[in-house]
C-alpha cells in the first residue's frame, strides 16, 4: 500500500543517540568562520563554527548550534564530527547524502536537515575565504545546498510579511 | 513509500528509545485510551450480540439488529436527537465529509457558498476546499485572539447563496468554546435557509451537548474523542434536513450510509458515551482542575511561554496548549518521550508540511510560536500524580532543548 506524506518518524538508533548526548554542541569562541542558516520562522536553524589552521587549511575543530527537530541536530552533530580533520575543501565535498548515510538513513522527510547542515557548514567556508584570495576549488555559484537554505529564509520571510498583512487588515 | 519501508526502522526505534519506567499519556487529541467498560461491550459484541447482520432475517441478524438499535437509541438519547436523526459512520472525518458534500450535493444547488470558521479541524476544510474546485465559494471567517468566531464578518457573508455555515463548537487544539447559539441566530436572523454545521467531535464529553439546544442541522462526533474505539463516528441530521449519500453501495439499515455496520463499534462507542455523560460533571470538574493546575504550573515554571487559546469555562476542560519560544516542539516531543511523557506539538516538523498549525497562525502566533506549541490533553484517566510529574520534567526538558539552540531567549 502507498502512503500519505503523513507517517510517523523513523529515526535510526544514530538520530536518538545523537539527540540525546550531542557531540561538539555549543558555540565556539575561537572559531574563526561561522556560519548560520535557516531561521526561527522556518523551525528550522543551524549554526557551524569551525577553527581552521591558516596555512594548511585543516579544520582542527567543528562545533555546532542547532534549533529544530531531533533529525535536524543529530545532522548538525554528525556533520561536526565528519569535518573534523579533514580540509576546507576536502569537508566542501560532503553532501547531504553522506550525512543520511551516516546517521543511519534520515527518513525523506528529514533529507532538508542534512542539507540544511551542509549549507551552513558551505556558508561558514565561504565566511573563512572572505577577506582571504579565493581558493580555486570554491564554485563562485551557489551549490543547490545553499540556495536551499536560502529559499527557506526567504519563503519565511513571505509567509511572515504575509501573516503580518492579514493581521494589519483584520 | 510504502507500509513495509518504515516497519524495519520502526521496530529498531522502538527499541533503542526503550520503555520508560513512568509513562504518562497526555495525547488524547489524537486519541489512544479506551474505557474499559466500552472495550469489554465490544468484546461482547463480537461473541454474540453483535456479530451478525443487521439486515438479514435470522435470530443472528435480528438480535444484531436489536443491538444495533439499542446502542442507536442510546447514543440518540445522550444528544438528545431522536434515532432516526443519527447517521453511523467511519468516524469524525466522514461525518464532516457527509455533511459538507452532502448537502452540497442535494438538488437543487442554487446555493453555492460555503462558510466556515479559519480554525477548523482539516477534515472540514478539506471537503469544503475541494468542493472549491467544483465551482463552490469557500469563505474562512477569521477568529480573534482566543478563536472566537468573529460573528460581524460572518453575518456580513451570510447571504441567499450561502448554503452552510460550518463552525466547530470546540476547537480541537486550543481549546475555545465557541458561542454556537449565537452563530445559529445571527446566521438564521439573515436567512433561514442556511444550514448549520458544527464539528462536535471535541465537545462530546468535554461540555453538555444537546443539539436541539445548539440550535444546528448537522452535527459530527467521533467515537475515539470520547475514548471509545477508532473509526466509529456519527453525523446528526435534524429532521428534515436533506443529503446525499456520499458512499455508494448495497444499502443496510441506514438510508446514508451503506455497507455492513461496524455493530461492536457503535456498541463501544455508544458504552464509552454512557459513560462520560454519567460522570460528566464530575469528570470535566476533575479534567479542568487538572488543566489549571498544568497551565499555571508550567507558566509560574517555565520563562518564555504562551498559552493557546482562552482561559477559564471558555476553554475547553482537556486542553492544554502552550507555545515555548525558542524551543522547537518537535525535538520537544522526543525529549519529553524519552522521559515517558507523550505529548503533540503544532510544528512544521511534526505534521511534515512547512507550515505549522493552521490554528495557531489564526489567531495570531507568529511562526516560531507555533513551531514551540506543545498540546496536551488531559483525560478523566488522568492523575494529580501524573501532572506532579508533567511539571517536574518539563522545565528540564524545555532547558535541554533551548541549550541546543543558537538563539536563546
Ligand atoms: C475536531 C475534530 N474533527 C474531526 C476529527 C476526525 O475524527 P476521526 O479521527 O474520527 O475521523 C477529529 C479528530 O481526530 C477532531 O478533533
Amino acid at each position: 500500500m502507498e502512503m500519505s506524506s503523513r507517517v510517523p518518524l523513523t529515526y535510526s538508533r544514530k538520530v536518538l543517540e545523537l539527540f540525546r548526548n550531542p557531540k561538539n554542541l555549543g558555540k565556539m569562541e575561537e572559531a574563526n568562520a561561522e556560519a548560520m542558516a535557516g531561521s526561527l520562522a522556518c523551525g528550522d536553524m543551524i549554526a557551524i563554527y569551525l577553527k581552521v589552521e591558516d596555512g594548511t587549511e585543516r579544520i582542527l575543530d567543528a562545533k555546532f548550534e542547532s534549533y529544530g527537530c531531533a533529525a535536524n541536530i543529530a545532522a548538525a552533530s554528525t556533520l561536526t564530527e565528519m569535518v573534523k580533520g579533514k580540509t576546507l575543501e576536502e569537508a566542501w565535498r560532503i553532501s547531504w547524502r553522506d550525512i543520511s548515510e551516516d546517521l543511519g538513513g534520515l527518513p525523506s522527510v528529514k533529507f532538508h536537515c542534512g542539507v540544511l547542515a551542509v549549507g551552513a557548514m558551505r556558508r561558514a567556508v565561504r565566511a573563512y575565504y572572505k577577506d582571504k584570495p579565493q581558493s580555486e576549488w570554491l564554485p563562485k555559484e551557489l551549490t543547490p545546498e545553499e540556495r536551499q537554505a536560502l529559499e527557506e529564509e526567504k519563503l519565511m520571510e513571505i509567509l511572515e510579511r504575509r501573516v503580518e498583512r492579514i493581521k494589519a487588515e483584520g | 513509500m510504502t507500509y513495509s519501508d518504515l516497519s524495519r526502522p520502526m521496530r529498531e526505534l522502538i527499541e533503542s528509545h526503550g520503555r520508560p519506567e513512568r509513562e504518562v499519556y497526555l495525547d488524547h487529541e489524537n486519541s489512544g485510551l479506551i474505557i474499559p467498560e466500552a472495550l469489554e461491550a465490544m468484546i461482547g459484541a463480537y461473541r454474540e450480540g453483535g456479530r451478525g447482520h443487521p439486515s438479514i432475517t435470522h435470530r443472528i441478524g435480528w438480535i444484531s439488529y436489536q443491538s444495533l438499535y439499542e446502542a442507536t437509541s442510546a447514543i440518540s438519547a445522550a444528544l438528545n436527537c431522536d434515532t432516526n436523526e443519527l447517521v453511523h459512520t467511519h468516524g469524525g472525518t466522514e461525518a464532516n465529509n457527509l455533511a459538507i458534500i452532502g448537502s452540497a450535493m442535494m438538488e437543487p444547488r442554487s446555493r453555492r457558498k460555503i462558510l466556515l470558521s479559519s480554525i477548523e479541524h482539516l477534515s472540514v476544510i478539506f471537503p469544503a476546499e475541494w468542493l472549491g474546485r467544483y465551482g463552490f465559494k469557500v469563505i474562512k471567517i477569521p477568529v480573534d485572539r482566543e478563536g472566537f468566531i468573529d460573528l460581524d464578518t460572518l453575518s456580513r457573508e451570510v447571504d441567499k447563496d450561502t448554503l452552510m455555515v460550518s463552525v466547530a463548537a470546540v476547537n480541537h487544539e486550543i481549546g475555545t468554546i465557541q458561542d454556537l447559539k449565537a452563530v445559529g441566530d445571527i446566521v438564521k436572523d439573515r436567512d433561514e435557509g442556511v444550514l448549520i454545521h458544527t464539528d462536535a467531535c471535541d465537545a462530546l464529553g468535554r461540555i453538555p451537548i444537546d443539539v436541539k439546544r445548539l440550535g444546528v442541522d448537522l452535527a459530527s462526533f467521533s467515537s475515539h474523542k470520547v475514548y471509545g474505539p477508532k473509526g466509529v463516528g456519527a453525523l446528526y441530521v435534524k429532521e428534515g434536513v436533506k443529503l446525499e449519500p456520499i458512499l455508494q453501495g448495497q444499502l443496510s439499515t441506514q438510508k446514508l450510509w451503506p455497507g455492513v455496520e461496524n455493530i461492536p463499534g457503535i456498541m463501544g462507542f455508544s458504552k464509552a458515551l454512557e459513560m462520560m455523560h454519567k460522570h460528566l460533571d464530575e469528570y470535566t470538574k476533575r479534567m479542568a482542575k487538572l488543566r489549571d493546575r498544568l497551565i499555571d504550573g508550567i507558566m509560574e515554571r517555565v520563562s518564555h511561554a504562551v498559552l493557546n487559546g482562552p482561559r477559564g469555562e471558555r476553554r475547553s476542560p482537556d486542553n492544554v496548549n502552550i507555545s515555548f519560544l525558542y524551543c522547537e516542539g518537535e525535538a520537544l516531543t522526543v525529549e519529553l518521550s524519552m522521559m515517558g511523557i507523550y505529548v503533540s506539538s503544532g510544528s512544521a516538523c511534526t505534521s511534515r508540511v512547512l507550515e505549522p498549525s493552521h490554528v495557531l497562525l489564526s489567531i495570531g502566533r507568529r511562526y516560531e510560536e507555533a513551531h514551540g506549541s506543545l498540546l496536551m490533553k488531559i483525560s478523566p484517566y488522568n492523575s494529580d500524580m501524573e501532572i506532579d510529574y508533567v511539571l517536574e520534567a518539563l522545565p528540564g526538558a524545555v532547558d535541554r532543548i533551548r541549550s541546543l539552540s543558537p538563539i536563546k531567549p
